[in-house]
């Protein structure tokens, strides 16, 4: 009898079994799992520490154990596996003649493979529209915007930067015009040019890297580049499915302007990393550009 | 080759296309662009599956001028043609379906980051309904967790950067998982093109080596997997996750993203690991024991909700269950039942959601049942679609959800006895449960409220283009036809299936 | 034990994996969940890098026109590597982010409290 007048109560929302629970004291987890009690006793008891070092010892014992023996199985380090060369060979042997990229690497992410470097780039896309919607304070009354150690009147940075930072530049720049040639593309040489910008813009303050990258600049030139991204591999994609000869040459391998549509797209993910990079940065130390 | 065989190719493309373009629009002509975006990619879909269905076989497209082994490749059959048209049309669904929330939850000048958003699930989506590359699935199905955490932060109130927080742990979890998965496939056949690491694995496993390396991998990626669509243990963000972001990305997030991670796992199976090797085996049957663990539990933990949109969301868990048990019964009628509740449920879980924010409008914003009462009174279309959504969780004949449970049935009498029994037995403790959880949400709705209430009446916005009717209108439509006509939808799956491996 | 001792680069890859894995999985505070994730990611990229290395032979770049497989490493965990490296770096981005919002409503980065704290706000939505 109990169980249906219990039953009624439930239908009419008189009884509450999922009562909440005012305890002056944190709890944990789930807010509906039944393990909240126990839980909350083991807290209050201060062992809930020691269980959980416990458990995660055994995880963690449990967890790398099973991989030691996976590892175990695997072909031997240092060795050539033989199942690898059907793919492995035909880039080294022919991937230089085919994309025209002295650096194998360059000519697998962004011929062979360039598919997954697309997602790659738009990864990072997706992250900084994150970071936008996640950090960015439109409302300009809004004073909490964080208050930050200044760092522009440091005579030791202002000067170490003051002799690095052309450096820097011309390093990053180096990397990514020489991407198809040395180790080095769009991806590394956009964040030594996205950590120049930085540095500059904590040394000098953004009058200085305003020069570089302002919002009206970050927008435009991500969008630039990505759209030129999407729309140069689509070429590559459609003309490559369909049987089409491309008018793009690959020139002499070893000259700087030859490996086909590598030396653009590295410049524009170079150019598209600097940016995010620069842009992330602002968002967490200002909340707005 | 045909022009129709670019169409997978261009859907990935076009939303990517369009990611990057929204991100400079103003918030209303993004708005258009992306509706106009996705119906044309439903039409793509629509086109690649007619065409499939038609040559009665699959197509691969090079991405590149190299060929097979060397180069990505995009794989389209009916099954992946399907999956993709089932994704783009809820995605457009939901997307009009939730305008009217997103425009007062998210800050005017965010409204277009929302666009790219949902144009980069657009593209993950598309790019895992294709995808012949392991490692492409990698970099999409990140793409997948990172945007969708983002359309659930979009919404500043309430807990959602909570919810946010842990969702992301859960997800990054499952994603490193899977990469190592990946990278152990990689490890042992040498190659990262499904069908070759297929081959790779055959030969493996006829001459015995590399067996303990292979059994980890299949259970590595297996899991990954399921952590990150939500498998019972797992399942504990989805409340917080659900029930916090706006309707729109609820919608989105229970009914395709997690979806997507099931849907790969299922191409895995056929077309990387064979569903028949005695690693996969083992990793189906324990997918088995926690897709029934999750069912009963969260059918539980909705019975104890008493927030409308916590209960919607535990309910998905229970659902999620029910595809792992498909996939774990195995073979063809397995797959098909899990691929079946798996459009189902991406039809009829949305329209609840956006239903349910609808009613908990008219009812002065609260998600309490206690507040909802008659809440089908003041805003009589969301009434009727939500009874028409809860009615097919039940599994009421004509609906979604009969033809669904019909098919578990089949797939578990075709098994051995003691499988069938227990299937058979979650199965109905299950409906049993759901009826009782639905049905009450239903008649509490549609009880007249007892008092004059001091609650404000449902009064249409002054905003005249709030599209929710259409939008409530096409997803009964899907939940009818696949209550209606199941054996079309349940012949282009076997089909897509036999083309699948 | 097979292989073990010759895959020992290997072996320390996944040993950092799994110590990043149960970090992610155990620890309440959000910055430590994160440094936890990025271990367990360059666990993977370890792992990956020293499968491609062959004993004796040159990076995959080409010198003096030598296209001779057998002369240079394997190249496509580098480019793995690569890709993946990107992807964890966005990650940390978003998840920072996320972990300065958390700070800026609750003040405070465990886990624990903050959800005892939403709960006694009684934020359910």
């Amino acid at each position: 009898m109990k169980l249906k007048d219990d039953f009624k109560k439930w239908l009419s929302y008189d009884l509450d079994l999922d009562e909440e629970p005012t305890m002056p004291e944190p709890i944990e987890f789930d807010d509906e799992a039944p393990e909240i009690t126990i839980w909350h006793r083991l807290r209050q008891q201060g062992a809930h520490r020691k269980l959980y070092y416990v458990v995660a010892v055994i995880c963690s014992a449990v967890l790398a154990f099973t991989l030691i023996l996976t590892v175990s199985g695997m072909p031997r380090y240092g060795e050539d596996a033989e199942f690898m060369d059907t793919v492995t060979y035909e880039y080294l042997a022919h991937g230089m003649e085919y994309t025209g990229a002295v650096n194998i690497v360059s000519g697998i992410i962004l011929e062979y493979r360039a598919f997954d470097t697309l997602g790659e780039s738009f990864v990072l896309f997706c992250a900084v529209t994150c970071v936008l919607v996640l950090l960015r304070l439109d409302d300009e009354a809004d004073s909490s915007a964080p208050s930050y150690h200044d760092l522009t009147h440091d005579i030791v940075l202002r000067r170490t930067a003051r002799a690095i930072i052309p450096l820097i530049f011309v390093f990053g720049i180096y990397v990514l015009l020489n991407g198809h040639l040395s180790p080095g593309g769009g991806f590394s040489g956009g964040a030594v040019l996205g950590a120049g910008i930085i540095l500059l813009s904590s040394a000098y303050g953004e009058e200085a890297s305003g020069k570089f990258v302002t919002e009206r600049t970050f927008r435009i030139v991500t969008t630039s580049a990505l759209l030129f991204y999407c729309v140069g591999k689509s070429y590559t994609f459609y003309t490559g499915a369909n049987g089409i000869e491309t008018f793009i040459g690959n020139g002499r391998p070893g000259d700087i302007l030859s490996a086909g549509l590598i030396l653009p797209l590295n410049v524009a993910v170079g150019l598209v990393v600097a940016c995010t990079m620069y842009g992330i940065y602002r968002m967490f130390k200002e909340r707005r550009f | 080759m045909s022009f129709i065989e670019n169409l997978p190719f261009l859907s990935v493309v076009l939303f990517l296309f369009a990611a990057v373009v929204c991100s400079v629009l103003k918030p209303k002509a993004a708005r258009i662009f992306t509706t106009a975006v996705e119906a044309v990619v439903i039409a793509f879909s629509v086109a690649t599956l007619l065409y499939t269905r038609g040559t009665g076989t699959f197509f691969r497209y090079n991405m590149g001028h190299f060929d097979a082994p060397w180069s990505n490749q995009l794989r389209a059959g009916v099954l992946d043609a399907l999956a993709a048209f089932t994704f783009s049309s809820v995605l457009l669904l939901s997307h009009i379906g939730g305008i009217r929330y997103a425009k007062i939850d998210i800050e005017p000048k965010k409204q277009n980051s929302y666009c790219t958003l949902l144009n980069l699930i657009g593209a993950a989506l598309m790019a895992l309904s294709y995808t012949n590359d392991l490692f492409t699935g990698y970099v999409f199905l990140e793409i997948l967790t990172l945007s969708s955490c983002g359309i659930l932060v979009i919404r500043r109130q309430g807990r959602t950067t909570l919810s946010a927080a842990r969702y992301m742990v859960i997800n990054l979890l499952g994603s490193g998982l899977f990469l190592l998965g990946v990278s152990l496939f990689y490890g042992t056949t040498g190659h990262l093109l499904m069908e070759y690491i297929k081959t790779g694995v055959e030969t493996l496993d006829a001459t015995g080596e590399y067996q303990i390396p292979l059994t980890v991998t299949i259970g590595l990626v297996s899991s990954g997997l399921a952590i990150k669509a939500g498998l019972f243990p797992f399942h504990t963000w989805m409340p917080d996750t659900y029930g916090t972001a706006t309707p729109t990305s609820s919608a989105v997030l229970s009914g395709i993203v997690s979806k997507g991670y099931i849907f790969l796992l299922i191409k895995i199976m056929y077309r990387v690991a064979g569903t028949g090797t005695v690693a996969m085996t083992a990793a189906r049957h324990i997918l088995y024991v926690f897709g029934m663990a999750g069912i009963i539990m969260g059918s539980f933990w909705a019975i104890k909700s008493k927030y409308l949109n916590r209960m919607i969301a535990y309910s998905s868990a229970a659902q999620i269950g029910y595809i792992f048990v498909g996939i774990g019964l195995g073979g063809e009628a397995g797959f098909r039942a899990a691929m079946f509740q798996l459009i189902a449920h991406a039809f009829t879980k949305p329209l609840l959601f956006l239903a349910g924010a609808r009613l908990s409008e008219s009812s002065g914003d609260s998600l309490l049942f206690s507040d909802l009462q008659g809440a089908a009174h003041r805003n009589r279309a969301a009434g009727a679609a939500f009874a028409v959504g809860a009615f097919s969780m039940v599994g009421i004949p004509t609906l979604a959800g009969f033809s669904t449970k019909l098919y578990f049935a089949v797939a578990a009498i075709e098994h051995g006895t003691l499988v069938d029994f227990a299937t058979l037995g979650v199965l109905a403790v299950s409906t049993l449960l759901n009826a009782l959880y639905f049905m009450r949400t239903v008649i509490r709705i549609y009880t007249p409220s007892p008092a004059p209430t001091p609650l404000p009446t449902f009064e249409p916005s002054p905003d005249k283009s709030d599209p929710g009717l259409v939008c409530a209108v096409g997803f009964a439509a899907g939940i009818l036809f696949l209550g209606l006509f199941p054996g079309t939808v349940s012949s282009l799956i076997i089909s897509g299936l036999s083309m699948f491996g | 034990m097979g292989n073990l001792l010759y895959n020992y680069e290997e072996a320390t890859a996944l040993i950092l994996f799994s110590i990043g894995f149960v970090t992610l999985l155990f620890h309440r505070n959000m910055i430590r969940k994160l440094i936890g994730m990025n271990i367990m990611d360059s666990g993977i990229y370890l792992f990956l890098a020293s499968m491609g290395y062959i004993y004796d032979r040159r990076a995959p770049i080409v010198e003096g026109g030598d296209t001779n497989p057998v002369n240079y490493i394997n190249p496509v965990p580098a480019s793995l590597v690569l890709t993946g490296i990107v992807v964890s770096v966005s990650v940390t981005a978003v998840m920072l982010s996320l972990a300065v919002r958390l700070y800026e409503r609750y003040h405070t980065l465990n886990l624990d409290e903050i959800y005892a704290m939403s709960r006694r706000r009684a934020e359910h939505r």
